[in-house]
């Protein structure tokens, strides 16, 4: 394994777990559920297949097989992540949760008056 | 404004696909990396359970007639006629036995009779599983 392949494996894992804690730090920080959902559901998908991605390369220049499994969870976790985090936040409409007070769009409150 | 599941349904018949094809490799490689036939069964059983929250239960019923119950017995058939067909060659029960084979596609490949024993146990747990599942949330 060349230093070059090394190099990208460690920025791959690293910016990964740079994004996972970036979005521990919205969910943190964040006022309300839609922001904070938006924080947790978006950059935590990007981090977990940065993470994922490096898994890949190194299984793939120390063994030379391509893990299929690892290609498969990164596929499905960019398919469902986002559709997780639209259903929480789709449930807390729905249940009444009240956006903050920073807020100065609500679209689904506008359409329902219709 | 009514709500809909568009987009939870729609993922679903994708990702649906995906974990049935998963379980289904999870079950086959049990012999000689992680899984077999319980990790299998489970997998599938959850995927069904994603089919059954994103639609009710009568489609779902529809669209897959299988009957839960019976397909334990089946399981439960498989695992005592493997063990069983070990009598019929003077040998203890539950004796397996295994040999190559050259499969048409597939090349050489060697085949057990403990792959027949773990579909009974991957049934079983299907069967099992939706059960519990179904007979909970049938209950209104």
């Amino acid at each position: 394994m060349n230093v070059v392949i090394e190099w990208i494996i460690a920025i791959f894992v690293l910016l990964g777990t740079f994004l996972s804690l970036v979005s521990a730090f919205g969910v943190l920080r964040l006022p309300d559920v839609y922001t904070r959902n938006h924080a947790a559901s978006k950059s935590t998908t990007l981090g977990v297949l940065c993470t994922l991605l490096g898994t890949l390369i190194f299984f793939y220049t120390s063994d030379g097989v391509i893990q299929s499994r690892v290609l498969l969870g990164i596929l499905f976790i960019f398919i469902t992540s986002p559709v997780a985090g639209h259903l929480i936040s789709r449930a807390a409409y729905e249940t009444g949760v009240d956006l903050s007070n920073y807020s100065v769009r609500d679209d689904i409150a506008r359409d329902k008056k219709k | 404004m009514k709500t809909n599941d568009l987009i939870l349904q729609t993922t679903t018949k994708i990702a649906v696909f995906i974990i049935l094809l998963f379980s289904l490799h999870i079950f086959f490689a049990g012999h000689y990396y992680p899984g077999g036939g319980f990790v299998g069964g489970l997998l599938t059983s959850g995927a069904l359970v994603l089919l059954l929250l994103a639609f009710d239960i009568k489609t779902v019923a529809n669209s897959l007639p299988f009957n839960f119950r019976i397909m334990i017995a089946i399981g439960l058939l498989f695992a005592i006629g493997t063990g069983a067909g070990a009598l019929f060659f003077n040998v203890p029960f539950l004796t397996h036995a295994f040999d190559y084979f050259n499969l048409p596609l597939l090349g050489k490949t060697s085949l057990h009779t403990a792959v027949l024993f773990d579909i009974g146990v991957y049934l079983c747990v299907v069967g099992a599983t939706m059960t519990i599942i179904q007979t909970i949330g049938g209950s209104e």
